[in-house]
């Protein structure tokens, strides 16, 4: 199989191909540009007997294997180590991280990700231990657990905590199905769940995913939820409602307490989207807040990588009212000794559980990541986090509102993040040119087109681990990007310029969708 | 505070561009009698990296460490060798510290190693597409379940008595609310899967028939004539593959007629962990593309006309269609998947191979040993690298009386079947190329002491 890049100058095409087959300099042989390396797939370069581990030959005498055997090896290409170390680090050089700049995604909040977190994480007596292991043999394990359950607790004013969601959307399907348990328990058959227009999409998805009816209620043009339309649709087919505060719009619901005391007063109970607790913690419990139930995304606040997409984790903060529901297993304190209630011991004094959500007991992984991160920052320093992530955004909204329209820019200040809307650009241009404008001057772009309810949404969340001088650079670079925008420079419409690869073709892709590489006559086949 | 850039000065200068005179005034919109004006009561204040250090590591000690001492757990979680290269290679930064690549100009790395993941995922399970994962297999489980009943429009589920405990409890949780009917049974010391159960369990109303292939008992039940009895009742069959590294030696659930294999990944790459993260791994039908959860990546080009890799199919998510979404997931394991995706990689189709051989090697010759041990009494007829004893008392004050002993000697049926008498003389015992001749020869003497 050639390792010759498909998109890289090749003889056949010719001396006068060269100018083209690359975007703006001449292209090379092997389609790479000195530090920038193109590599082929796995399976372009991959051999079927090649290796990076060594084992030895096993030789069956017999089977136990119940006539399954297979009559070939599995058709997986495979490389030595070094091939191997290569191609997963080229790979890497194709993408942007908090480790190379500020990476401004509003609401996904992408701060440093400390390495002390991996070190204590890849302890053996946290990283090789079994799930299923007698208690008595993980009981640090477990410690560490009930631990990081204290400080959630604490910090956020709540009487209970389940730990074992795995992420946040998983963690709000465990506070809806606590909700749905309770109504259950006392015999009521509530069938909808209120969610504001500017919620994460994994809200409504969520109360879907357990049976609910899911209802939109407006915000007002001051970017919050319209206290009177929500009040007034409250009634006994109300389940509950899904808040995010601080909200989508970067901004903190002035009556989150009035809205909890409503829904408590109709019978219901209050979900808080908990994603953007990142700018309250230290400074607010959201338990004096009414709150009955509030997912923590460790990847966001408590800074464990994403990792490209995950994993995350998502305990759930409980009310009192609704932790006779929290899903099972979980830790518990007795003395000096630390148990693990699951199914077999729930009955005696957690008759009410709604069951198990996951096959262990939650993202441990990410329990040590986030313990480590807590106690580095103690209790002064998360205060610290939340002041700092809500200065470094208001610093941002006030360098950047002459230049860009914010639409709630004149109710007061923001909260962890600022946003924006692409009003005032020339005809033709919108905020994804913005955004792949930003590419080019080296940063992830924000979020964009979230949320809903402005037009070209630009969400930015700076976080607190970012520098006054790389604020100060970034918004040099937006004030530049937002003048072009104005001025409707083409060399913007086509940006990037400078990134691994150009803008794709997202139609094609979903038109007629090539999901999994195959050899090049099957794919031609194919066609 | 080492993790925070900003100065005092900064911080004054910052307030002052923003027109505000303190930090309070960012705050004025939290009701005030909401707002704390110091650190919450009861915790600690920062500290030192030692100081941080030194603690976890106490508790990580008060662990017994698999890698330790003569190790025999699996029942859905396994302990592999993993390559030093896997681990190296996750951590560098550009992987660890991206974000979902939503910027795909900038997220080729993350991209394409997806979609070698997908094509290995979809190659091992004998399918046509898979996705780019979902939290673990458990969850992955009940999303395939719920894909049933989305292609089928029917909502009765029969489920295999060999399917995971644990499995069967997460389903159960969430068909509670959703109203699908699960048809369930507990297993019991049977040589043989329950195939025949849930063949005569299908009916008319069936979406889907659930099996674990090797089983929570470790046996590996033909799925053929499930299958087929499955498709003659326009019912879907979904395998649950718990221990990926099976599949290097025994057929691929697509090839024998499953129309969606789920599983988990945790085997290759991930490592134990105490239970999570993990890897949920799901592949199926390309029929049934647009009803699958999860993100999926796809291959298209770009302006210049260069191939590169996009997420895909988009419309079936819940960032675009809120509440008809297949599934509430968003975050998932992306960063297993690499692991995975690395460690399968190392391995090739014929490294594979050769782990299979060598963990089936090494089960036999455990199972033979076992068996030795006066009262006991291995239940397989077959099995892969996982196998089930019965010994002559209950099972459970046996494992915690050998981890008195150091040696971490399986997974009790009644641990993982509280109530279950029946099953309560049952071990699990799972043998993979960890174990050495030493580790299974002390296992044996030290189960007959303790029987004794």
């Amino acid at each position: 199989m050639s390792a010759i890049n498909q998109s890289g100058w090749r003889p056949e095409m010719g001396p006068a191909e060269m100018g083209q087959a690359g975007h703006d300099a001449g292209a090379t042989f092997t389609g790479n540009r000195a530090l920038m390396l193109e590599e082929p797939l796995l399976f372009e370069i991959g051999r079927p007997d090649a290796s990076g581990v060594d084992l030895p030959e096993t030789v069956l005498m017999e089977n136990r294997l119940g006539g399954m055997m297979r009559a070939a090896q599995v058709d997986l290409p495979g490389l030595s180590e070094p091939e191997t170390v290569r191609h997963y680090t080229r790979l890497s050089r194709q993408n942007y991280a908090i480790d190379l700049g500020l990476f401004p995604l509003g609401s996904c909040t992408m701060k440093h990700n400390p390495r002390l977190n991996e070190k204590m994480a890849r302890l053996p007596g946290f990283a090789d231990i079994h799930p299923l292991q007698p208690v008595q043999s993980v009981q640090g394990a477990l410690g560490l657990i009930h631990e990081l359950a204290e400080w959630l607790k604490t910090l956020t004013g709540m009487a209970a905590v389940a730990m074992s969601p795995k992420a946040g959307a998983h963690g709000e399907l465990c506070g809806l199905l606590a909700i749905r348990a309770a109504h259950d328990a006392a015999g009521s058959d509530r069938s909808v769940i209120l969610v504001p227009e500017s919620a994460h999409g994994t809200n409504p998805a969520t109360a879907a995913f357990c049976g609910y009816k899911v209802e939109n209620i407006p915000a007002t043009a001051e970017g919050r939820v319209d206290l009177a339309a929500l009040v007034s649709r409250l009634g006994p087919d109300v389940a509950g409602v899904m808040i995010t505060n601080p909200n989508t719009c970067g901004l903190f619901e002035r009556d989150m307490k009035k809205i909890s005391d409503a829904v408590h007063a109709a019978g219901g109970y209050v979900y808080c989207d908990g994603a953007n607790f990142n700018a309250i913690v230290g400074r607010v419990r959201p338990g004096d807040l009414g709150i009955d139930a509030m997912h923590i995304n460790l990847h966001k606040t408590f800074s464990t990588p994403h990792g490209g997409g995950g994993p995350g984790s998502g305990p759930v903060v409980l009310s009192a009212a609704l932790a006779p529901y929290a899903p099972l297993p979980f830790v518990e304190r007795h003395g000096d000794r630390y148990e693990l209630v699951e199914e077999e011991t729930a009955g005696e004094h957690h008759a009410g559980t709604f069951g198990r959500m996951v096959a262990f007991h939650g993202q441990m992984g990410m329990f040590t990541r986030a313990l480590t991160y807590i106690l580095s920052h103690g209790a002064d320093g998360l205060r610290q986090v939340a002041e700092d992530a809500v200065l470094n955004a208001n610093y941002l909204l006030r360098s950047l509102d002459d230049v860009l329209v914010a639409p709630f820019g004149a109710t007061g200040p923001c909260m962890h993040e600022a946003l924006f809307s692409d009003d005032n650009f020339a005809e033709g241009f919108s905020t994804l040119d913005l955004a792949k404008g930003l590419i080019d001057e080296g940063y992830h772009p924000m979020t964009v087109y979230f949320p809903l309810v402005v037009h070209g949404a630009m969400l930015m969340e700076p976080t607190e681990t970012e520098s006054k001088a790389a604020l100060d650079q970034f918004i040099g670079a937006i004030r530049s990007l937002a003048v072009r925008a104005k001025a409707g420079d083409p060399l913007l419409k086509s940006a990037p310029h400078f990134a691994p690869r150009r803008r794709l073709d997202e139609t094609q892709a979903a038109r007629k969708p090539v999901l999994i590489w195959q050899p090049p006559l099957v794919a031609e086949a194919a066609e | 505070m080492r993790y925070l850039p900003l100065t005092q000065g900064d911080r004054a200068e910052m307030l002052a561009r923003i027109g505000a005179t303190s930090i309070d005034d960012l705050f004025i919109d939290v009701p005030a009698d909401a707002r704390r004006d110091g650190p919450i009561a009861g915790l600690p204040p920062h500290a030192s990296e030692m100081a941080v250090e030194r603690h976890l590591t106490k508790l990580a000690r008060q662990n017994l460490v698999a890698g330790e001492v003569p190790f025999f757990l699996g029942a859905g979680a396994y302990r592999h060798h993993v390559p030093a290269s896997v681990d190296h290679l996750i951590q560098r930064g550009e992987f660890l510290t991206a974000y979902t690549p939503y910027q795909p100009e900038i997220a080729q790395g993350t991209l394409q190693m997806l979609f070698e993941f997908q094509t290995q995922v979809a190659r091992l399970f004998g399918c046509d597409v898979a996705n780019a994962s979902m939290y673990d297999g458990s969850t992955a489980c009940w999303e395939a379940i719920s894909m049933a009943r989305r292609v089928t429009k029917k909502a009765r589920a029969v489920i295999s008595n060999g399917l995971h405990p644990h499995y069967v409890s997460v389903a159960t949780t969430m068909a509670r609310f959703t109203g699908d009917q699960l048809v369930t049974a507990t297993p019991d010391l049977a040589a043989e899967a329950d195939s025949a159960r849930v063949i005569a369990e299908i009916d008319s109303q069936t979406s889907c028939v659930v099996v674990q292939y090797p089983d929570i008992l470790g046996r590996i039940p033909d799925l053929r004539p499930i299958a087929e009895a499955a498709h003659a009742q326009g019912a879907l069959l979904i395998a649950v593959v718990t221990e990926p590294v099976a599949l290097g030696l025994i057929r691929s659930p697509g090839e024998l007629g499953a129309d969606i294999v789920v599983g988990e990944g945790q085997s290759l790459g991930v490592g134990l962990q105490f239970g999570g993260p993990y890897l949920g791994l799901f592949a199926c039908k390309e029929k049934f593309v647009r009803q699958m959860p999860g993100r999926l990546c796809g291959e298209t080009v770009d302006a210049d006309g260069k191939r590169g890799f996009v997420l895909t199919l988009s419309t079936r998510e819940q960032h675009i269609r809120r509440e008809k979404a297949t599934s509430n997931i968003c975050t998932n394991s992306g960063l297993c998947a690499l692991a995975f995706n690395i460690h399968l990689t190392l391995l090739g189709g014929s490294g594979l191979e050769k782990l299979a051989r060598l963990n089936h090697g090494r089960a036999l010759a455990a199972a033979a040993r076992l068996a030795q041990v006066p009262g006991v009494r291995l239940v397989n007829a077959s099995f892969f690298n996982e196998f089930t004893i019965e010994l002559p008392k209950e099972a459970r004050p046996v494992v915690r009386a050998l981890a008195e002993r150091d040696v971490l000697g399986g997974v009790s049926l009644g641990r993982l079947y509280p109530g279950a008498e029946a099953l309560g003389n049952g071990l699990v015992v799972a043998v993979t190329e960890t174990a050495s001749e030493d580790d299974i020869e002390t296992f044996a003497v030290a189960l007959q002491e303790v029987l004794a």
